[in-house]
């Protein structure tokens, strides 16, 4: 149970995959202009985070481990996220055409997250079992959203606040998410590993 | 290399098959957008976008055809609006299409010289001027929209355009001043 | 027994600067040379003039009616001589004119008759109501809101707690305190006469603690029956305690919501100069023309209280309380607070006018700001509990969603966040700014859409139109076909229309043959011309005839 647990808070927070693994960036500065759209972005990432986790553990499992297929993993898990992504995108569009105007180009882009990829292929290097993929999967995302909409909201202040001429836009963002990482650097050691 | 390929295929097929369940059964039907994007439009239908009317212009945008920067009536407000909805870039008013006008203007008909030739009443979008043939023209004040549209068909040059003044009730207090004065700066001693 | 009462959150202790206008007691305002009545001097729509120009009017006289239900009549506040009703310029930020009815008065300031109601218990609320409608009675605590609407608790409502103003919690405002002071007891009936109206159960009089004097006064006015009832409150001196949501939470503890009104949660709160003005519309019949206005400020010789007739030009009360222009910096309309300046001094005073405030030169509101620091002290005193500083923000970055979503509609526009803001800023400002802003959009918006529905329904007429052209073009078509069996060419189609073309007009002849003039009391000689003429015709249409069969 424990283990569960230690999981989530690692994934969450002491080893957090964009601001200590550094991966997912593109979709943290391209989509956190604004908290609405964030958090909708943070949303779609979970949910296919967390299912492309857990089918590419199951293809991984039953398809590609039996026959000892395990140096096709990249190209089987890429085609795992691909349609996975492609499913969010058919589902954003029904549900919520706004979202999916808003989200434009980076709802397919979660295909090209590192983090989606990361997730499956770390779970493969780190022997987890189902529910410790589902976990970890889920646990990446939670972090991902949770620092998607922090720096959302700084960077909604930020957007009206007196920023001197040089450091107008990305440059205050970037610095933003440099300052962000320090912070969560602060979680360093409390999980082991 | 069989298993591998066999694998492979198997995955696609299945995968293919689970999205193309999906395809059909979250078809989208139509493109709610542009009645956002209509919304935000100010509906002055002057057709100084390139598009005949604010509803053509929407779509245009929804499709992809229009940048969001080509209406003058809507201003920088109106840009804003957009890009924030459209999740694009804020870009200024392209001059190609016409300025952006602070003050809204109505027009008036100097009935004096009006011949009756309804050609003004065709040309407006919103049928803010009321007549018939051979009898007088006259434009409903709160009707017109600015638009303009009324005036080059007018053989006489009978239509003026005149300037809405503030009442007590539509004045605004005006934005306080943004200059800043930096505090003095003290040598140190 | 001490009653229990409660804080709001926020709020500033103020100097009060009240003393110097309270020395003297309130004399009348002397007779001005012209008096200047607004028709617009209440919230809602203005009134409408029921006098021409060069009618003669007396004191109490009603010159313009109320124009919807949320509306006021006003009253000529002198006996004179109506000389113009045009638009005159008005004591309002924006410096834009208004309506209004110009009377020059006669000097006997005499009033027209007057109808007191004597028995108000026996009437119906709703009569009740009516009488002090149209007696122009509105909310004389600044918001000029007319007072018969607000006694009115609705259907639905029931008043549990009638609550009457006294707190003036603005520095240099003394009007109310000294009104409390000279007339307690009209204070007392008018709040009777509310409490009839509104059915409520209980009654409180709120005065800020550095009112002793009124304090003492209305407490003697107090019969013992009354007491029951009505309690009269003394609260601790904090502006803006007067504010009536503020007012509200001290007294009750209760919080009205946002986007709600008092009536919500079964309170009403009037001023106590408004109570005092029903109390002389019922007990002498007088409508409102004249109130208490503090005209005060360091520039003045005698800073005092006046009584002071409804559209009085402000520099005749400047005048006599001897002030001194060269050293004024601008005169206020209100309190140092929410006051604003006077665009010109000859504009009148209006129904809602409570002070005027004669500003020295070099204050330090006039100095520029400077940038915020964040250091979030507006915050701490906001008595709405709302986030100035964050309001502020958005209001620079004109992000009015934003900056509604932080309530913007809920500011009172207190100032106290202005006043503590270490860098000076008008923090006021830019939340006024917004209002207005966002209510422009509004209005923008609803043109649009009505601009848009327009021209969806040109669009739909001219598609209605062509499809009935079609229609009928494609009727007449058939119809054609039909009456002409066989059109073989158009040679063919050409003839039968000249054919018919001729039909018709020999039918016309043959109905004119019928219908000659002149034909009565002819002697014999004309009688045989007209047959020798119609015998001519004859062989001429027989002849015509001939010649169309035999082409």
């Amino acid at each position: 149970m424990t283990e569960y647990a230690l999981i989530l808070v690692s994934t969450i927070l002491v080893n957090n995959f964009v601001l200590v693994k550094f991966l997912g960036l593109c979709p943290f500065m391209g989509v956190s202009r604004k908290l609405e759209t964030a958090t909708g972005m943070g949303l779609a990432t979970t949910f296919v985070l967390t299912l492309s986790s857990v089918c590419s553990y199951l293809v991984n499992e039953y398809l590609l481990a039996p026959f000892g297929l395990e140096y096709l993993q990249t190209i089987a898990f890429i085609l795992v996220i691909a349609v996975v992504v492609q499913f969010t995108e058919m589902v954003v569009h029904k549900t919520s055409p706004l979202l999916y105007q808003v989200l434009g180009i980076f709802l397919p882009l979660i295909t090209t997250n590192c983090a989606v990829l990361g997730v499956a292929l770390l779970n493969v290097q780190t022997e987890h079992n189902f529910i410790e993929s589902a976990l970890y999967g889920f646990g990446a995302a939670v972090g991902f959203s949770l620092v998607l909409v922090l720096f959302a909201a700084i960077r909604e202040r930020v957007a009206v606040a007196d920023v001197p001429e040089a450091f107008r836009g990305p440059s205050i963002a970037l610095i933003t998410a440099g300052l962000m990482s320090i912070a969560f650097m602060g979680f360093a050691g409390l999980v082991k590993g | 290399m069989l298993a591998a390929i066999l694998i492979l295929s198997v995955l696609a097929i299945l995968f293919g098959l689970l999205l193309g369940f999906a395809a059909m059964r979250y078809k989208v039907e139509g493109d709610p957008i542009v009645d956002q994007i209509d919304a935000i439009l100010p509906q002055t239908q002057c057709g100084q976008c390139g598009y005949p009317g604010c509803r053509p212009y929407a779509e245009a945008i929804a499709r992809g055809e229009a940048d969001i920067n080509q209406c003058p009536p809507g201003g920088e407000a109106g840009i804003v609006a957009l890009a924030d909805l459209l999740g694009r870039d804020v870009k200024p008013l392209n001059d190609e299409h016409g300025e952006h006008k602070e003050k809204k203007t109505v027009v008036i008909i100097d009935e004096k010289l009006c011949i009756g030739c309804t050609l003004c009443i065709q040309a407006c979008p919103v049928d803010a001027i009321v007549g018939a043939a051979k009898q007088m023209h006259t434009v409903i004040k709160d009707e017109c929209t600015g638009c303009n549209l009324c005036i080059p068909p007018c053989p006489v040059d009978c239509i003026h355009i005149i300037p809405v003044e503030d009442d007590i009730k539509t004045w605004c207090w005006p934005e306080p001043e943004a200059e800043l004065e930096q505090p003095p700066i003290e040598e140190p001693v | 027994m001490k009653r229990r009462l409660w804080h709001f959150h926020g709020g500033l202790h103020l100097p009060e600067h009240k003393q110097a206008s309270m020395t003297k007691p309130v004399v009348a305002a002397a007779l001005p040379d012209e008096i200047i009545l607004p028709m617009q001097q209440h919230i809602g729509s203005p009134a409408e003039p029921v006098v021409k120009v060069g009618e003669h009017v007396l004191k109490g006289q009603r010159v313009a009616k109320a124009s919807e239900y949320v509306s006021a009549p006003v009253h000529a506040s002198t006996s004179g001589e109506v000389i113009a009703i045009e638009e005159r310029g008005v004591p309002h930020p924006s410096g834009l004119p208004l309506l209004s009815i110009v009377i020059k008065p006669d000097g006997k300031d005499e009033w027209t008759e007057l109808k007191p109601v004597p028995d108000y218990a026996q009437l119906d609320p709703s009569a009740l109501r009516n009488v002090i409608r149209d007696a122009g009675i509105v909310g004389l605590g600044g918001a000029g809101f007319p007072s018969f609407i607000k006694l009115n608790p609705g259907p639905d409502n029931a008043v549990d707690t009638l609550i009457l103003n006294g707190a003036e919690c603005e520095p240099y405002i003394t009007c109310d305190a000294m009104l409390m002071q000279e007339r307690p007891r009209d204070i007392i009936d008018g709040l009777l006469i509310m409490k009839h109206a509104l059915r409520a159960r209980h009654c409180i009089i709120a005065i800020e603690d550095n009112k002793k004097v009124a304090l003492t006064l209305l407490k003697n006015s107090l019969q013992e029956h009354e007491a029951e009832f009505l309690k009269i409150v003394s609260i601790p001196t904090i502006y803006p305690s007067g504010g009536e949501k503020q007012l509200i939470r001290i007294l009750t503890g209760k919080e009205v919501p946002s986007h709600g009104l008092p009536i919500d949660i079964g309170v009403v709160c009037h001023n106590v100069a408004t109570a005092a003005a029903i109390c002389k519309v019922i007990n002498e019949g007088k409508p409102l023309v004249e109130r208490y206005i503090t005209v005060t400020g360091e520039t003045l010789d005698q800073p005092r209280n006046l009584k002071v007739r409804i559209g009085t030009p402000c520099i005749d009360l400047l005048n006599a309380c001897g002030w001194r222009e060269d050293q004024t910096d601008e005169v206020l309309m209100g309190g140092p607070m929410m006051g604003f300046g006077i665009p010109a001094l000859d504009m009148p005073t209006v129904k809602t006018s409570n002070c005027l405030l004669a500003r020295p030169k070099d204050q330090p509101h006039q100095q520029p700001a400077m940038p915020c620091i964040r250091c979030g002290q507006c915050a701490a005193v906001c008595p709405a509990q709302l986030l100035p500083q964050q309001m502020y923000w958005y209001a620079r970055a004109r992000d009015f969603d934003k900056i509604q979503a932080y309530n913007l509609f809920d500011c009172i526009e207190c100032g106290c966040c202005a006043y503590v803001c270490p860098s000076r800023i008008p923090l006021v400002q830019y939340y006024r700014f917004a209002k207005t802003e966002i209510w422009a959009k509004e209005r923008d918006k609803e043109k649009a859409d009505h601009a848009r529905q327009r021209h969806e329904f040109r669009l739909q007429r001219l598609e209605r139109k062509k499809k009935e052209d079609e229609e009928r073009r494609r009727r007449k078509k058939e119809l054609l076909k039909k009456t002409q069996p066989k059109p073989d060419s158009e040679a063919d189609i050409k003839q039968a229309a000249i054919q018919a073309a001729m039909d018709r007009v020999k039918a016309k002849r043959a109905t004119q043959e019928q219908q000659k003039k002149n034909i009565e009391n002819l002697n014999e000689k004309q009688q045989q011309a007209i047959e020798a003429v119609e015998k001519r015709r004859q062989r001429l249409r027989n002849a015509g005839a001939d010649n169309e069969e035999n082409p």
